[in-house]
Formats: structure tokens, sequence, C-alpha cells
């Protein structure tokens, strides 16, 4: 059944604002280009025509932090590009989300050394962690739909 | 050795007062620090090795003289040959000459090796670091300098690493 059959004669629906927002918020979420290093051969497959993620609203992917509500920060963090990861997360308009993809950007992965930022918890406050090394294209997918299932769930009294 | 290379290194031998190590087919000349850039140079005008293919730094570090050799990998493309030079650097300061002049792309090179390990290039045009950030302490190659790992976080032990791990304010 489509809209339709819900909107009686007047044509009006009634939800909660919360309901409607989120839905608008998960249903056209841009995530910024933020591929790293291996982990973003496999963000770009999963955006690529086989693992769509078009079908989930990811259209495109905004180079620019300005335009973009999504940071999936694919693959390992070096000292050298931590504050410029942070300014880059500064720079997002709220509403912001983190998915740290890739066992390099969740805990370091397998380098434990001076050089490379040990999860990228350590700079920004990440809402989903994807593992894998690199993860597959479908394991990412599934961490973005648990992602839209945490907005689908955030409360008005969160948003301000 | 490659014929080319028979020739050629007996007269740089003699000529800069060298010692050769030769292993299978490599070829590595000991180069007494002072020497290095007129020996590039005459290994490019003269013998045609155009190529400075790779320029890295070894650390043997509890043998304090000498404690670094910085090795240059020379390549010539016209005779398909590849020769090793090795220089020897001791511990305290270390310094050479910079063969940027002879070869353009030794500039990363040795800005690497500085930021890695700490050897100076008298004559380098830009020399800071390049691989660690700008402001960083230490040169990381070093064999005295610490890994750096950080406690790998099991189950039994997971709160405890969580508590002293950096976290940002927001």
């Amino acid at each position: 059944m489509g809209v339709e059959q819900k909107l009686g004669n007047m044509g009006v629906a009634t939800l909660k604002l919360e309901q409607a927002v989120n839905w608008a918020r998960t249903n056209a979420m841009w995530p910024m280009l933020f591929g790293l290093a291996c982990c973003a051969i496999e963000m770009m497959s999963a955006q690529a025509a086989n693992y769509d993620m078009s079908r989930f609203g990811m259209e495109l992917m905004r180079a620019s932090p300005r335009q973009s509500d999504l940071m999936i920060v694919a693959g390992r963090v070096s000292r050298k590009m931590a504050p410029v990861l942070r300014r880059l997360y500064d720079q997002m308009p709220d509403p912001k989300w983190v998915i740290a993809m890739g066992d390099c950007a969740s805990c370091g992965g397998v380098f434990n050394n001076y050089a490379i930022v040990q999860g990228v918890d350590e700079i920004v406050p990440v809402d989903v962690y994807v593992a894998g090394c690199p993860p597959r294209p479908e394991a990412l997918i599934h961490g973005i739909l648990i992602l839209h299932e945490k907005v689908r769930g955030e409360k008005i009294k969160d948003w301000a | 050795m490659n014929d080319y290379l028979q020739s050629v290194v007996p007269v740089l031998v003699e000529r800069f007062g060298l010692e050769s190590h030769e292993f299978r087919d490599q070829v590595n000349l000991l180069v007494p620090a002072p020497k290095i850039t007129e020996v590039c140079l005459a290994l490019r005008d003269e013998f045609k090795f155009d190529v400075l293919s790779g320029q890295t730094a070894v650390d043997y570090w509890p043998k304090q003289e000498p404690r670094f050799h910085v090795v240059y990998q020379l390549y010539s493309l016209s005779n398909n040959v590849r020769l090793g030079l090795r220089v020897p650097l001791d511990g305290n300061a270390p310094s050479l000459a910079t063969v940027e002049g002879v070869y353009p792309n030794a500039n990363w090179h040795e800005r690497e090796i500085w930021d890695m390990f700490g050897i100076r290039f008298d004559g380098h045009s830009d020399l800071r670091r390049i691989l660690m950030p700008y402001d960083w302490e230490g040169h990381p190659l070093r064999k005295d300098y610490p890994l750096g790992y950080e406690e790998v976080a099991f189950s039994f032990n997971q709160e405890e690493v969580d508590q002293r791990k950096p976290r940002p304010k927001e």
C-alpha cells in the first residue's frame, strides 16, 4: 500500500517530529571522501556498482567537509595526519557521525607503534566501528545500516 | 662482477683510496665522509652512474665507532649496472655533505635520513622532517629509540587500558 491509503480524505499524516527528522537524516546521509589507505579501496568498491551504497542514500561522496554528514575514516591515521583529521571533523556541520572503518581506524590495527594513532577515537568521537582488515564492502554496508538504526533511535532532546 | 664494473672499480679504488667489498654480483665501496661529493660527481659525470636509486642509513647501535653507515645505491642506465657506496659516520652529531647538487632526488632521501636517524647534511637546501610531524622530538629509526607501542587490551585488562587512553574533549 502506498502512502495514499494512509492519508484519509484530507491528505494529512501524523507522525512524531523525531521520526520524520531521523528518517530524513538517514536516507540522505552524504559521506565525506576520507579514504586514507587500503580501506579506501573497499570503500570505493562499496560505492561502486556491485555493492551500491546509493541504495542507502549515499548517492555521492562529498570531498568538502562542509557539505557532508558522515565521515568514514577508512585507513590508518598517522601522527602527522591526526590534526588534519580533527580539523576536518570540526569543519563538518552538525549533525555529523563518524564511522571508524577497518582495524587501523578502530584500534591501531596491526600497527602498534609510535607513528600510528591507536584508534581514531583518540581524536574524534566515533559512532560505529567496522572491524576487518579491510572490511568487505558488505561489512561496511552493514556498519552503515547499524548507524542508520542508531540515528533512527535518536531522541529529540539529544539534538540540541 | 659485471664487466663494466670490473673496469670501473679498480680505477675508483686507486683514485680515491676506497675499499671495495664484493658479495655475489654486488659491489660496495666504502667511502670516507669528506670525499663523498667528489666521488659522486666523478661517478655521475665520467662513469655514467646517473640515477641515485636509493639513499638510506643503517644504525649499528651498540657499536659507537662507526655508528651509522649512510648507504647510496647508484644505477647506470646505459650500462645497466648497480653500485653501492657506504659512508661510515660517528655517533655524536653525525653530519655529512649533501649530494643534492649531484643527484637532485637526494633532497627527499636526505630529509628522510635526517628525520629517522638524525644525520645532518651540510648544504642541504631544506632540511626538515618529512615523515614525522614537524615538531617531533627524537629520531625514530635509531636503535635506542623506544618502540612506542601501547599496551594491548585483552578482555581481562580492557577497562584499565581504556581509562588511560587519551580521548577527545567532546
